[in-house]
């Protein structure tokens, strides 16, 4: 039980500056909607050709947020090093790994509701098959925050991280841009069967990354 | 004994570059001479499996307290920087064997999608090494980005098999286990194999021995900076 209790306190710690800092709130949101807009500048803002692309403009803004969101994660453990202080704390590596990356999550899951607003009502997309999108949407998320934070932990403390964790973290969840892309399709096209192996595939993505982190994560902080 | 393996390999490669241009026939169903490239892509993307798999082997060994090495380290950074000229080089040779016979410099297939993500994942642990300057610090960073990227590479391979797609299946380690080429095709696509695969094992040892001469290197430089520093103490204490 201590493990669920150490990672509520530790996701509880990552909120709260989150909350009184307003980082999340004032510039990682937002960022995802100047993304959603550019987009349509990018594609000229051609009806048809926005609301054919919509899903997939939805999870490249989403994915571009998360790097600034693990990065926020990690640099808040860098002011007045924190880092050594999480170590020292005796709190399992696994639980640490467990706690941030839930934070990250939930700061994605609001980011997402405002984007997917966004794209309702700027690229015209009808909502249908909900329980298809909240469920890839879940998957997506849980993989996309716990992939972060591995490679979050795995640069921090190195000068270059910051343009270490893009080249690092994109390609590694190119399987949740394409999952969520298919899977947010075939609920918009009215064919929600179609979406359940995506599912399966972003929620195999997601278990992977929990259980890699959980492992990884100890010695990663250990060795940053 | 490496000039020996060196001269070795130059022969093997003589031989091979011989039979794929001047001996094995052109296909006019895959683009006439352009079907030589398969002479090269195949063993290019076979090293690159090769080096990818040491990588994560040696990157094993280093995770393992009990081998943990400085040598693995540097092995597996070593197989990584060939593997990533290799995967590039499978990248441009398949691009330009697919525009005559596809018609096509790129097409969104598993086996390209995954190679290409390959490279990045690959260059993306190339720059990882580059931030630590000794095994101590890089080691446990790499080893597990390198775990990490390594689940691509089954991913790639056995993508022509899952998903059926524009790649052709495998021509000689297929799933019916029956060897598709016969001949002189085959013949040199195995010394071309193996020609490669001693190209490969030169370049590591190469790359590992200068990884281990800069290894060397900054270890001196911290002993000499320790010792000029305790100098400079032991004439500041003197006169006292």
């Amino acid at each position: 039980m201590s493990f669920v209790r150490d990672a509520l306190v530790i996701a509880g710690k990552d909120l709260r500056i989150e909350r009184r800092s307003r980082v999340a709130l004032q510039q990682i949101i937002p960022f995802g909607g100047i993304v959603v807009l550019l987009f349509a500048f990018a594609l000229d803002s051609d009806r048809t050709l926005l609301h054919q692309a919509a899903p997939g403009l939805f999870w490249a803004a989403v994915l571009l947020a998360v790097l600034l969101a693990v990065g926020r994660s990690f640099s808040v453990e860098e002011a007045n090093r924190a880092r050594d202080g999480l170590r020292l704390s005796g709190i399992d590596g696994g639980s640490i790994f467990v706690g941030k990356a839930a934070a990250v999550a939930v700061e994605l899951f609001l980011l997402e509701i405002v984007v997917g607003a966004a794209v309702v009502v700027l690229y015209d997309v009808t909502v249908r098959g909900i329980v298809v999108l909240l469920c890839s949407a879940v998957a997506a998320t849980v993989g996309l925050a716990a992939a972060g934070t591995v490679y979050g932990v795995l640069a921090g403390g190195l000068r270059a991280r910051e343009t270490l964790v893009p080249l690092l973290l994109l390609p590694a969840v190119t399987p949740v841009m394409l999952g969520g892309t298919r899977a947010f399709q075939a609920a918009l096209d009215g064919s929600p069967g179609d979406a359940w192996p995506w599912i399966q595939l972003l929620t195999a993505f997601a278990v992977l990354a929990v259980a890699a982190g959980t492992v990884a994560f100890g010695p990663l902080l250990e060795a940053a | 004994m490496k000039r020996l393996f060196l001269g070795a390999t130059v022969v093997a490669l003589a031989v091979t570059v011989v039979f794929a241009l001047w001996v094995t026939p052109s296909r006019p169903s895959q683009g006439f001479d352009a079907v030589r490239l398969l002479y090269l892509h195949v063993p290019t993307a076979w090293i690159a499996y090769l080096a990818f798999g040491v990588t994560a082997l040696a990157s094993l060994l280093w995770l393992i307290p009990r081998t943990r090495d400085t040598t693995w380290d540097l092995l597996a950074g070593a197989s990584a920087e060939v593997g990533v000229l290799f995967t590039g080089l499978t990248l441009i040779l398949g691009s330009l064997w697919g525009k005559p016979a596809w018609g096509t410099w790129w097409e969104w297939d598993a086996r390209l999608t995954t190679t290409a993500i390959l490279f990045f994942l690959y260059l993306g642990y190339l720059a990882l090494r580059r931030t630590g300057a000794t095994s101590e610090e890089r080691g446990t960073r790499s080893a597990i980005a390198a775990l990490i990227a390594f689940v691509d590479v089954p991913v790639s391979y056995l993508s022509v098999t899952w998903w059926q797609t524009l790649h052709q299946p495998g021509t000689v380690f297929n799933s019916n286990r029956h060897v598709l080429i016969d001949g002189s095709m085959a013949f040199t696509l195995i010394a071309a194999v193996v020609s490669f695969t001693m190209l490969y094992a030169y370049l590591v040892v190469e790359r590992f021995q200068l990884a281990q001469l800069e290894e060397g290197r900054e270890e001196r430089e911290l002993q000499r900076a320790i010792a000029e520093r305790v100098r400079a103490d032991q004439v500041e204490v003197a006169p006292v």
